[in-house]
C-alpha cells in the first residue's frame, strides 16, 4: 500500500485447463487479500479483475493443465513474459484428473460427453506445465493450500527460495496428533506416500488420505501398496486410489497400473 | 435474420487467441438490427462424464467437486442424491440438516464473490473489487468478513472450503458436535446483520432496463426454499420428479461451445439461477429474507436480470437464517453415514447451485461400477438464455458506441454468474456492425 505507484512487483495468474479452485484460494486469502493487493501490482488475474496490463511480469502463477494446441502456446508466450512462473495445484503441476485421458483413447471420451466431436479441437494428452516450459517453482494441492501459496507469494516477491517442506502427510498427521487411521483402523490410506501441505486433514475426519496433493520426494510406492494390501483394499481399489487427482505424476502414473510396474 | 456478411467460421479462430482460455461472446449487428449472436464457451473439454466411467460409486463426490473450484459442494450434493437414488438409500434427518447447512455455506461463500468480486465493480465502471475498495473499502472490508465466515463454516462440516473432504455417498466421514455448531452461532449472527446490509447496498444499484421472459424453473422443496432436494417445477407448467428430467429436457452440442446447450423438449430455451428460485420460491423465504427484499422493492415477479444480484443477496440472508435454525435444531446423529447396499440401478439428483439447477444421473453395474454419467451444469441450460438476453439487451441499446456496448453486453453475461469451470470473468465482444 504504501509503495509508490509503478514501483510494485507485477503479478499475473493465468488459467489453463482447471476448476479455478486454485486461482480462487487467492481470493479466499480473506484477510491478507487487500495487503497483498497493496504490495503487488495486479496485472492480469481475470477471476478477479478485467483490467489487462501488459507484460512482462515478475511473477506469473499459473493454474491448469495444456489439453490444447493453443494453450500449449500459450503457456510459452506466459513464460517469455515472467521473471518467475510457479504453477499452483495438481494440474499446473502434474496434470490434473484430465490426464486421466492419458490413458486411454481421448476419442473415446469425446464420443461419450459429445454427439459431434469434430466441432472440438484438443490435445490427445493433460501435461503438467513442466512439460512445456521451465517452472521455478511447483506448488502442489488439489487444491493448493493457502498458508502454502501466501509463503511462495512472499518468498518470490522477496527474492527467496519458498520454505515448502517436501515431507509426507503422515508428518503433519503427528503433528495434529491424528492417531494413525492405517494402522489404528485398517483404513487405507495414502499419508505415507503424499506431500504435505493439507495439515492431515482427512484422517483428522475419519478417513485415509486420497492423495490430492500428490506424491512426495521419493516415496515408496511399492511398500505401500503392500501395506494397502494387507488391510483388504482389492488390487482395482489400488489402482484406482492412485489414479485420481495427481494421475499423471510419477510414480502415481505407473503405481496405478499393476499391470505396467515390474 | 440476416446475414450481409459473410458468416465467416475463421473469426471464431481469431477469437480464440484473445480469449485466453475462458469465453467469448460474437455479435452481429446487420443495419441496425441484432443478426447472430454466440456466447462462445471456449474452455478446454476435461472429460469427466468420460472417465467417471469404471470408478466405483464411491467415488463422484471427490471427482466431480473438481468440476469447479467454486461450487465443489453443488456436485458433491447432486452426485450424492443421484448415487443414493440408484441404490435405493435415503438420507434423512440430522444428516440431511447437516447437508443442507454444508450447502448453505456454500451459497455464503459463492454468492458473496459473485456479487463483490465478479459484478459489483461493473456497476460502478471499475475493474475489480480491489479498485472498488478504493472507493468503498467498507464493503469489500466487508464482503470479505462475510466470505470467510462462509468458507469456514465449509470447513467446520466439509473439512476444506475448496473441495470438501468430508462428504460421502450416504452422508459424512465425520460430523460436527452440537457444541461445534453452537459455538460457530455468534459468527452466523454477525453474518446476519452484514448480509442484511449487501442487500441494502446492491438493492439501490441503477438496473439499466430489461425485461425478459424465458421460461423458469427451479427446484421446489414443500416448507424450504429449496436447495437440497424438491421437485423441479416451472412457471411454464414443468412440475416432475429428478427421475423425470431426462424426459423432459435435452441436450445439444452446438458448434461454437464446449458446453452443451440444453432445452425443454416441448419449448425450448428456460433460465435457471436465481431469478428463477426467487419467482418460484419467493413464499418460502424466511420472514427476515422477504423482509428485506420487500424493503428494497425487489418482487417475486421480477424479470430483469440486472436484478439478479439483489437476489443473490436476498439468498444470502436467507441462507445465514436458514442455517441458524439449523444449528439450534441440531441433534448430533448417532452414526456419520447410512451404510450403502451395493447394487446395480440408474439415479438421478437435482440440487440448487448457487448458479442453478444442477443435475447429475448415473448408471450402476450390479458390483456398484460406474457404467454412464450424464451431468447438466447451470450454464449450460442457460446458454441459450442468456444468449436471447444479448439479443434483447444490444437491440434495446443500439445506438450505444461499440465500448459501451461491449461493457453492458458483458455485464449481462454477468448477470448470471456463467460458471465456465467455473466463474469465468472476462468475456471478450466481437462487435460485426454491417
Amino acid at each position: 500500500m504504501n509503495n509508490r505507484s509503478g514501483s510494485r512487483p507485477k503479478l499475473a495468474v493465468w488459467k489453463f485447463a482447471s476448476c479455478d479452485g486454485c486461482q480462487l484460494t487467492l481470493l479466499d486469502c480473506e484477510d491478507e487479500l487487500l495487503e497483498v493487493a497493496g504490495r503487488v501490482e495486479i496485472a492480469h488475474f481475470l477471476e478477479a479483475s478485467s483490467a489487462r496490463v501488459a507484460g512482462p511480469f515478475d511473477l506469473s502463477l499459473v493454474e491448469g493443465s495444456i489439453t490444447t494446441a493453443h494453450d500449449a502456446d500459450r503457456i510459452r508466450k506466459v513464460r517469455a513474459e515472467s521473471k518467475s512462473l510457479v504453477t499452483i495445484g495438481a494440474c499446473a503441476t502434474a496434470g490434473g484428473i484430465q490426464a486421466l485421458r492419458n490413458f486411454t483413447d481421448v476419442d473415446e471420451f469425446l464420443s461419450v460427453v459429445y454427439a459431434t466431436p469434430s466441432f472440438l479441437s484438443t490435445l490427445g494428452t493433460s501435461t503438467p506445465i513442466s512439460d512445456h516450459v521451465p517452472v521455478d517453482f511447483e506448488l502442489r494441492g488439489c487444491p493448493i493450500d493457502k498458508r502454502q501459496l501466501l509463503e511462495v507469494i512472499g518468498a518470490f516477491l522477496a527474492g527467496r527460495k519458498p520454505n515448502v517442506r517436501d515431507h509426507c502427510v503422515c508428518v503433519e498427521c503427528k503433528q495434529r496428533g491424528n492417531p494413525c487411521v492405517l494402522v489404528a483402523h485398517g483404513t487405507p490410506c495414502l499419508g505415507p506416500v503424499t506431500h504435505a501441505g493439507c495439515g492431515g486433514l482427512c484422517p483428522a475426519f475419519n478417513r485415509g488420505c486420497y492423495g490430492c496433493f500428490g506424491p512426495m520426494e521419493s516415496p515408496n510406492v511399492e511398500s505401500l501398496i503392500g501395506a494397502l494390501t494387507e488391510v483388504g483394499m482389492p488390487a482395482e481399489d489400488v489402482d484406482r486410489v492412485f489414479h485420481t487427482f495427481n494421475a499423471w505424476s510419477e510414480p502415481f502414473r505407473t503405481a496405478g497400473r499393476r499391470e505396467e510396474r515390474p | 435474420m440476416t446475414h450481409k456478411a459473410k458468416p465467416s467460421r475463421t473469426l471464431t479462430t481469431e477469437e480464440l487467441a484473445r480469449v485466453e482460455g475462458e469465453g467469448a461472446m460474437r455479435v452481429e449487428i446487420h443495419e441496425g438490427t441484432v443478426g447472430r449472436v454466440e456466447l462462445n464457451i471456449y474452455e478446454p473439454p476435461r472429460f469427466f462424464e468420460g472417465f467417471l466411467r469404471g470408478r466405483r460409486y464411491s467415488e463422484p463426490p471427490d471427482i466431480t467437486a473438481r468440476i469447479c473450484g467454486i461450487c465443489p459442494v453443488a456436485y458433491q450434493m447432486s452426485a450424492c442424491r443421484a448415487i443414493e437414488d440408484a441404490l435405493g438409500l435415503e438420507v434423512n434427518g440430522q444428516l440431511r440438516e447437516l447437508r443442507r447447512l454444508l450447502y448453505c455455506a456454500e451459497w455464503i461463500e459463492s454468492h458473496i464473490l459473485h456479487i463483490h468480486f465478479l459484478h459489483l465493480p461493473d456497476f460502478f465502471g471499475l475493474d475489480s473489487a480491489i479498485d472498488l475498495a478504493g472507493i468503498n473499502r467498507p464493503a469489500v472490508e466487508r464482503a470479505l468478513a462475510l466470505k470467510k465466515i462462509g468458507n469456514e463454516l465449509l470447513e467446520l462440516i466439509g473439512g476444506r472450503a475448496i473441495h470438501p473432504i468430508n462428504v460421502q455417498v450416504g452422508g459424512f466421514y465425520k460430523v460436527p458436535t452440537r457444541r461445534e455448531l453452537l459455538a460457530f452461532r455468534p459468527k452466523l449472527e454477525h453474518a446476519r446483520d452484514m448480509a442484511a446490509e449487501v442487500v441494502e447496498l446492491v438493492g439501490g444499484l441503477d438496473f439499466p432496463e430489461l425485461e425478459v421472459d424465458h421460461e423458469m424453473v427451479a427446484l421446489r422443496h414443500p416448507t424450504e426454499y429449496a436447495i437440497l432436494d424438491g421437485r423441479i417445477i416451472s412457471d411454464g407448467g414443468l412440475d416432475i420428479t429428478d427421475q423425470e428430467y431426462p424426459e423432459h429436457f435435452v441436450e445439444e452440442h452446438v458448434e461454437h461451445s464446449t458446453a452443451l446447450h440444453s432445452r425443454i423438449r416441448a419449448r425450448g430455451t428456460y433460465l435457471v439461477g436465481p431469478l428463477a428460485r426467487f419467482r418460484l420460491n419467493f413464499d418460502r423465504l424466511t420472514t427476515v429474507a422477504a423482509d428485506a427484499a420487500g424493503a428494497v422493492g425487489l418482487t417475486a415477479d421480477c424479470s430483469n436480470p440486472f436484478r439478479s444480484i439483489v437476489v443473490r443477496a436476498v439468498e444470502t440472508l436467507d441462507v445465514i437464517e436458514v442455517g441458524l435454525a439449523i444449528v439450534d435444531a441440531y441433534d448430533e446423529p448417532d452414526r456419520p453415514y447410512l451404510e450403502a447396499t451395493i447394487g446395480g440401478g440408474t439415479g438421478h439428483g437435482a440440487t440448487e447451485a448457487p448458479r442453478g439447477l444442477l443435475y447429475h444421473r448415473y448408471k450402476l453395474s450390479d458390483d456398484g461400477v460406474i457404467t454412464d454419467a450424464v451431468i447438466t451444469p447451470p450454464t449450460s441450460q442457460n446458454q441459450a438464455a442468456i444468449e436471447d438476453d444479448l439479443t434483447r439487451y444490444v437491440q434495446a441499446n443500439i445506438g450505444l458506441d461499440d465500448e459501451e456496448l461491449r461493457k453492458g453486453a458483458e455485464v449481462t453475461i454477468r448477470n448470471h454468474d456463467p460458471c465456465i469451470s467455473c466463474a469465468t470473468h472476462f468475456l471478450d465482444l466481437t462487435v460485426v456492425r454491417t
